[in-house]
This record gives structure tokens, sequence and C-alpha cells, in this order.
């Protein structure tokens, strides 16, 4: 690195200091140390992210969007447009990447603190993020109209209508009428793609957010000088290039191994609007929340509980009154996080399972002890819990 | 490279230099090149799989496969209703596609001495046609002429003027940029066009009924392999 030249005073780099910028941020950006393999799924996210605009646009120059051709032309897609069967397994299965990739990414962040002080914004951005998303992947679901998109949508649009006051005009100006037609299918193909590319918009501001406060660490404590960071090039370009590497073969795995996994056969069936399908299950990454949406006797309830529980997360910040950061100091936390984890994959499991006696009571009490966690837990542990110390400096701490 | 980066290693490991300041010098040297090779095989393995992941979206532009296989794109074309001289425009694979009763005069005219030296390629040389019309009239047979009324030099649908009291040959012009062409669909040498237009394949079921998009006389015929659509 001492053989790099410190003066660039190209033609470009006095107009746009693009390459000065990059270096700084991308290259030289100090990192700290001990980084674990979960920072890079912020990472893995990106490339999830990526290849699904990618393949959108390519899906896109195929699709059309009205109700008499939807269905045959994903149909036409999937079996003789060449390789375009291809191009729509990286979009299906890309979907499912980066929901499991985000869901271990916001994981990470609350169980190392990363939301804590001066991080807010990121965790805001990032949640932000995580509901846009869901919009995306729920528009998106709708357009191969199929069984499964046109009673999944039924059902929303039909929880929107419930909310009181706002709900109904709500569903009016996204339908644009009374019933799920050809309108409403055109609105959600534009819905689809307009929510993905203010993604792309607002990651940039949940980066730029990161590269200001700097990353936080497994320890949760900041950097104390040079012999705590690293530069990000080499250290975690390659670290996070082998796990792209990683990532990709398991992504992989999924398209041209499993490409029926994750997909339910009754989406494959065209969209009849006098015929529900016998077992409606949502996709896997909807399926905590459609279990909260199932837990309680109630329609409003249902709706308020399962909104809620993502509304919740952007209080984060300001709910955990702890100092401490990372959970590994932090003894109680250390137990109780885990568990919320587990609630949340026993909410996926009871989604995916009719809502009757085992499973309804499991998605009752992992809904309870969500709400629990977040607001009598973060806010209160602090004052009974007894924390191990810190360590000083991030030397040794991997 | 590989040879160099084993001589290297080799260097590194079993060379024992007698002095401190050759091994540092040694692994100097050799330490950048290593990672070098690393970094080269990295940035390669890269643009392979950059290239191999633009691979099915590049494919897919290529738009449906077996389309055309799995639909029936003949057509048949009743002839009774068409006068001599007159011409009817038919639309096959989506294409506009002339469909003339020829007069005895413009047959003779398409014969007539001096006009091969105005025309680009009069004896039909270029591949614009089934075999079975690779002749003086174009056709299968001399009384039915069936072109792909699209121009060879930028894609318009010529005119058609039909023989008059003044011409009584009969020929195609071309609004966009005044191609010509005589009534056999070849190109004259004083316009645009580079070549004569094409002729579908085409079968004659009966003297009245004409089928279009199968050769008998030429059955390997794809429209798809002439010089210019």
């Amino acid at each position: 690195m001492t053989e790099r030249p410190t003066h660039e005073a190209g033609w470009l780099e006095k107009r746009l200091p693009i390459v000065s910028v990059f270096r700084r941020e991308y290259v030289d950006f100090p990192m700290p140390r001990n980084l674990n393999s979960l920072w890079s799924f912020g990472a893995f996210a990106m490339v999830a992210l990526g290849l699904l605009v990618l393949s959108g646009i390519f899906l896109a120059i195929n699709y059309t969007p009205t109700m008499a051709d939807a269905f045959a032309s994903i149909e036409t897609i999937d079996r003789r447009v060449a390789s375009g069967w291809l191009v729509r397994a990286i979009h299906m299965g890309g979907v499912s990447m980066l929901f499991a990739t985000l869901y271990v990414h916001m994981g990470r962040s609350l169980y190392y603190g990363s939301y804590k002080t001066p991080r807010e914004l990121i965790w805001l951005t990032g949640t932000g993020l995580l509901a846009m998303v869901m919009i995306t992947a729920f528009a998106g679901y709708i357009l191969p109209w199929g069984q499964m998109s046109y009673w999944g949508a039924t059902v929303v649009i039909n929880a929107v209508n419930a909310v009181p006051g706002i709900g109904h005009p709500l569903a009016s100006w996204l339908l644009g009428g009374d019933g799920l037609g050809d309108v409403a299918l055109h609105r959600f193909y534009v819905l689809h793609f307009v929510t993905a590319f203010s993604i792309l918009g607002v990651i940039a501001l949940h980066v730029a957010s990161i590269h200001v406060s700097g990353s936080n660490n497994p320890t949760g404590v900041d950097p104390q000088g040079p012999d705590d960071t690293v530069p990000f090039h080499p250290y975690y370009t390659s670290k996070d290039g082998l796990g792209i590497c990683l990532f990709l073969a398991v992504y992989a795995v999924l398209i041209f191994f499993l490409p029926n996994l994750l997909t339910l056969s009754d989406n494959y069936v065209m969209a009849n609007p006098v015929v529900t399908p016998k077992d409606i299950t949502p996709e896997w990454y909807f399926a905590p929340f459609y279990a909260i949406l199932r837990a309680v006797p109630s329609r409003l309830g249902g709706l308020v509980l399962a909104a809620g529980s993502i509304a919740v997360l952007f209080a984060v910040p300001w709910l955990d009154r702890s100092p401490v950061r990372s959970a590994r100091y932090r003894p109680l936390l250390k137990i109780a996080l885990p568990v919320l984890f587990f609630s949340f994959f026993m909410l996926g499991m009871a989604g995916m399972h009719a809502p009757t006696a085992p499973w309804l009571w499991v998605s009752r009490l992992c809904v309870a002890y969500w709400y629990a966690y977040f607001l009598i837990m973060l806010p209160l542990l602090p004052k009974i819990e007894k924390t191990y110390p810190v360590p000083v400096a991030l030397q040794g701490q991997n | 490279m590989i040879g160099g980066l084993l001589s290297k290693r080799e260097t590194m490991t079993s060379d024992q230099p007698s002095s401190p300041s050759e091994t540092e010098i040694s692994v100097v040297e050799s330490a950048p090149k290593r990672r070098d090779v690393l970094a080269s095989v990295t940035v390669g393995l890269g643009c392979a799989g950059a290239c191999a992941l633009a691979y099915p979206f590049l494919d897919s532009l290529n738009g449906t496969r077996g389309e055309n296989a799995a639909e029936d794109d003949t057509i048949e074309v009743d002839l009774s209703a068409i006068a001599p001289g007159q011409q009817v425009i038919v639309k096959w694979r989506g294409w506009p596609v002339f469909v003339q009763r020829r007069t005895p005069d413009m047959l003779a005219a398409l014969r007539a001495p001096g006009l091969d030296q105005r025309l680009r390629d009069p004896a039909s040389t270029i591949m614009q046609q089934p075999k079975d019309a690779a002749n003086w009239h174009r056709s299968v047979v001399p009384e039915i002429g069936v072109y792909v009324g699209i121009c060879t030099h930028l894609g318009c649908v010529p005119n058609y003027d039909p023989p008059s009291t003044a011409d009584t040959s009969g020929h195609y012009a071309c609004p966009c940029h005044g191609s010509q062409f005589d009534a056999a669909g070849r190109a004259f040498k004083d316009a645009p066009a580079p070549y004569n237009l094409p002729v579908p394949p085409v079968t004659m079921l009966t003297p009245n009924r004409v089928q279009i998009g199968k050769s008998k006389g030429d059955p390997g015929f794809d429209i798809a392999n002439i010089q210019q659509i």
C-alpha cells in the first residue's frame, strides 16, 4: 500500500472525485478487525437484490400485465423463452435468498446491538427496507396471476379494507375500483418495480450511514485506534468474497436442484375468482406474520398484531435502555434473544400449518413472547441485568 | 504462470541460502508474484462467472423457442377471384404477400429484350427464392406470381402498378425510397433495393388454389435462410 500514488490530480479527479472517494470508502475504509461471518450477510443481501433487479428486468420484457395474458406469459417464459426458465428461477429463488439473508442480517443486529446509538438510522432504514421488500414481494407474487396470487391478493386487500378509516380509500387507490381485475393487476405490476427501485435508493442511505458511523463488531465496543481496524480491502473484500461464493452455491442448489421446494403447485393453476384453493399457505417468508394474523379471533386484532410486530422493530433503538451493545456481555439478553429467534421460527412453522389446536397455541405463545421481548424485556432487563465487563480494545477479541 | 509459481515455491521451501539476507531477498521477490497469480486467477474466475451469469439473460432476449414448429403456418389462397393483371395481398407469418395473376402481356414483358441488362439479378442466382422459383418468371407456374411484399432496401411495402394500356408489363415501386421491381419482383439497377423480392415457399394445390408456407418443389427451403427478407 505504500506504493500507491498519494497524488490524484487527474482530469476526472478534479471534476468528480469518484476514484478517491471509492478508495477511501471501499479500499482503505477502516473496519473493525474482529468481524465474524454474520457481517457478510449485508453483502449477500446486495447480491441477492442485484440479481432480483437484473432478472426482474428481463422477466418484464416478456411479461404481460393483463388478466387474460399474465398467466400465459409466465408459462411462455418458463417453457418457450430461451433460458426463460432460468431467468425466472433466479428471480423466484432470489426472493427466498433475500428474505433468509435479511432475517439473519437483522438477527445479527439485534444480537450485537448494532441498532444502538450512533447507528439508529442504519436500523431505521434497514427496517424500512424490510417493509419495502415485503411490499415488493407481495406485489410481485400477484403478477403470475395463479390461484395463490389471486387469493393471496384478495385476502390482503380485504385486510387493508378492514382497517378503520383509511382502509377503504387505501384499497380503492390500490385497486382503482372495486374488484381485483385488470386495473389492479397493472397497478401491482407498477408497484412491484417502483418499490423495487426505491429499495435501491434507500439502500444507498443505509450504506451511507454505515460509512459515517462505521461498522459495529461482535464486542459492540468502538475501535480504539489503528490497531483495532484493518482496511476494507483486501481483508473484508476477500472475506465477503468467499462468503458470496458460498451464498451463490446455496442459491444455485436452490435454483438447479430444488426449483419446486419453495413454490406452491396451486400457483400453476390460473386464477379462478369462483374457486378458492383447498389449502392456502403463504410463502415461507411471510409465514410468521401470517401466523400472527390468525393468532387472535378478531379480524382487526390480527391485523394490528401482524402490522405491529414489524412496527415495533422501528422503536427498538429507543426501547433498549442498556448501554452495553453486544449480547456477549449481557447474560439475560443472551438467553432472551435466542428465545425470540426461536419464537420467530415457530411462528413460521405455525403459519405453514392449519390454525388448529397445537399450532394455534404455539402461535399465540410466540406472538406474546415477541411483544413481551420488545416492549417489556428490552426496556426493563437493564434494571436487573449484571453485565459482564466489556473489553477495552478489539485486539484478540475475534 | 503456474510453472513460475511452483518454482518460486520451491525456492522458498527447499533452498537453503547461506546468508539471512539472501533468504529475505528471495521471499521479497516471490511474495508479490505469488499474490499476483492468486489475484489474476480470482479476477479471471470472477469474469468467467459473470459471463456465465450473463448468458441466460442475453439468451432470453432471443425470444420464444419452437413457436413456428408448434403451429401450422401455412395458408391457402383461392385464385379464382383474381382477374388477370390483378393482385391480392395476403398475410403470411405477419408479412404482406403479393399474389398476382399475370396477363400474357406481362409474361411477355418479363422476357422483353434488353430488360435483363437493367436488372440486378435477372436469373435469380441470389438465394431469394425456393429452387422451383429460380426461373425466368420467378414462380412455380408462369401465370401466378407470389412474392413477400417487403422491399429489400429498407423494408417498406412496394405499391403495385397494374398493367395499363400505356404500360402492359406491370411493376412495383416502393414509396419510401423509389426502389423499382418488375412484375416478377426483380430489382432494377437504377434504384436502391439490392435484391429481388423474396419468393415464399409455394405449392399449387389446384390451378385455382395455392398454398403458401410449404414448397413441393423444394421441401428443404426455409425462408429464414434467404439472403434478405
